[in-house]
């Protein structure tokens, strides 16, 4: 026995050598996946860069913090007084968005509740794959469905002139932001331990109360997070605000008037904007904002998220 | 015999009344969904026809057909799958097989989360400054594709990853004791067996870029083109910014072709999505663990 072992120890000596020394092809392999692994970084990187670039003359040049962010008055084609203020923009964004939340949010929570804790499998399956239709409706077709179906409903409810308004981006962002914030919630309460469930339902609490009393408590993080997700979505939509609100530059007074988002602002003026002017690069300068805004929210959602799993 | 107190039975109503209310709502919510695609249906499909969809937009787009749009539409998804797909399964194999728990493996992961979460329209102002201007591709196809490809690395790197750590450990273990390569062991043992998954969030990324516009809007789309692209530095047309442009700028349209325009969108992304949803069940019924 002891002579066996004598004589494996040089072979597994070379094998460990030979397993060191890795053929040069592979290196170069793992190399690039290492490279790629990286590439989210850089990109997250690029894009803060790229943005900056194109702003910089504006931010170092035009850019006074106070007019920025403290007048409401966007002007940037005006012959006599050029001012560049984002208040209205941010205004807008913020009700719109507020609003839809106020629709969604109790609504998708209900329904993650639901289809969590009371579907049968069969039909959350079905529930789930409606969810991912929903949300791959492109932002376009619900901004058409904004202009076509919403508005002449608006109109005809509310007896309003125009249905373009603050109401019709809300409940159309509502819809968009659903998905997420069911697919999200439903993650939340699912990660919840079945024997907190079964813990509360042997002491003979309803369903109603193992809800109210055990998963919400426990799955408080996650719920909030889905509901910040939310908000992320909707301060970001473009396409579909830009055809639902009626892009009109004003603050918004009530639920019935036009309103104007920063995104919708970037989408419409960056096309008639002459490249490398001030304008242009103003313009630039509202996508730094969105940039930091969702990655303020991005942070908070996945701290709450880990905060949760802990 | 057991009878109920009244306690009991005020809990069992309230019981029943939460639940239905909550079985109520969840069927509303997806009410707006089936009677949106209801109506474009009704809408549609009178100027749905193959000459629709064969034909170009003539007389200042009021008629004709989308036969560009749809060819614009390809060809940008195409190109940024074979951007979006190497590089996101690259980083997913990275994240999944080699990254050790550390600060930099949580900085990537926010960085994926931060990449999923910027605004389509922010990734468009970085394409503009990236792709067009500073690599100067011009506005193109090539810069159009790679705006959508960095939107939808994310959802790949997310799909991929969760693919990946699905196959078990054991898979693995087994494959290093027979002497294989950590990289052999990729390449014949976890990627197989994780083909499925990607495959599914690959379709679903393809759903995903085929509709979205704001990130194509000042990169590479064109309202109107009298000619079809030729080449990857090509201006196109685009499905998602046509139905934009006809139900937003053009005067004296004829009612049905936006509905039409936006139900032959609807339709292609939900088939591709029917196809991610067939695969993943399909594969579920094959799979080995």
């Amino acid at each position: 026995m002891q002579i066996k072992s004598m004589e494996a120890a040089p072979v597994a000596m070379e094998w460990r050598q030979k397993k060191r020394s890795k053929p040069t092809s592979e290196r170069v392999i793992e190399f690039i996946i290492k490279a790629g692994g990286y590439s989210s970084i850089v990109l997250i990187a690029a894009i803060l860069f790229f943005i900056l670039r194109e702003s910089y003359p504006f931010l170092i040049g035009r850019f006074e913090f106070m007019e920025f962010f403290g007048s409401t008055s966007w002007n940037p084609a005006s012959v006599s007084k050029i001012s560049y203020g984002i208040v209205t923009l941010i205004v807008g964004t913020v009700c719109v968005s507020v609003l839809s939340m106020l629709i969604a949010v109790p609504l998708g929570l209900a329904c993650a509740f639901y289809i969590s804790e009371f579907c049968s499998p069969r039909m959350r399956e079905i529930y789930k794959i409606l969810i991912e239709f929903l949300a791959a409706i492109p932002s376009v077709v619900w901004g058409f469905v904004a202009i076509m179906m919403i508005n002449p409903l608006i109109i005809n409810v509310f007896k309003v002139p125009i249905g373009l308004n603050v109401l019709n981006a809300s409940i159309i962002l509502a819809l968009m932001s659903l998905p997420l914030i069911v697919s999200v919630g439903e993650d939340a309460l699912r990660a919840v331990p079945e024997t907190y469930r079964e813990a509360a339902e042997a002491m003979g609490a309803t369903k109603w109360e193992v809800a109210t009393r055990v998963l919400l408590p426990a799955a408080k993080n996650g719920l909030m997070a889905a509901a910040l997700l939310g908000v992320g979505r909707a301060l970001g939509e473009t396409m579909a605000v830009l055809m639902a609100t009626g892009h009109s530059i004003q603050i918004p007074k009530s639920l019935f008037d036009p309103a104007r988002t920063l995104t919708a602002t970037i989408a419409a003026e960056l096309g008639e904007s002459p490249k490398g002017g001030e304008h242009y690069q103003a313009l630039f300068a509202i996508g730094l904002v969105l940039f930091t805004l969702s990655f303020a929210v991005n942070i908070t959602a996945d701290y709450l998220i880990r905060g949760r799993r802990k | 015999m057991f009878h109920p107190s009244i306690h009991l039975l005020k809990k069992e109503i309230k019981e029943r009344r939460f639940r239905n209310l909550l079985s109520t709502i969840t069927f509303f919510l997806f009410l707006p969904a089936l009677v949106i695609m209801f109506w474009l249906f009704i809408k549609g499909l009178p100027a749905l026809s193959l000459d629709f969809l064969l034909q170009d937009p003539v007389q200042g787009m009021t008629a004709g057909g989308i036969f560009p749009t749809i060819i614009g539409t390809f060809w940008l998804v195409i190109i940024s799958v074979l951007v979006s797909c190497p590089l996101g399964v690259v980083a997913a194999i990275y994240l999944s097989e080699y990254a050790s728990d550390s600060a930099l493996t949580r900085l990537i992961r926010l960085a994926i989360l931060n990449l999923a979460g910027v605004p389509s329209i922010v990734h468009a102002l970085f394409g503009l400054g990236a792709f067009v201007l500073f690599l100067n591709m011009g506005t193109s196809i090539l810069a159009a594709s790679f705006t959508l490809a960095v939107m939808n690395l994310p959802v790949i790197i997310t799909s991929t990853l969760e693919s990946l750590k699905a196959v078990p450990h054991s898979y693995r273990e087994a494959s290093w004791n027979v002497g294989a390569s950590k990289l052999q062991t990729i390449r014949y043992i976890v990627l197989p067996n994780s083909l499925p998954g990607i495959l599914t969030g690959l379709v679903f990324s393809v759903g995903r870029s085929a509709g979205e516009t704001a990130a194509i809007l000042f990169t590479g789309v064109a309202f109107y083109l009298p000619f079809l692209p030729q080449s990857v530095f090509d201006q196109c047309m685009s499905l998602s910014m046509h139905l934009f442009t006809i139900s937003t700028q053009v005067v004296g349209m004829p009612e049905a072709y936006p509905y039409a325009t936006a139900l032959v969108l609807i339709l292609l992304i939900l088939s591709v999505n029917s196809i991610s949803v067939v695969l993943r069940s399909y594969f579920r019924t094959k799979r080995k663990w």
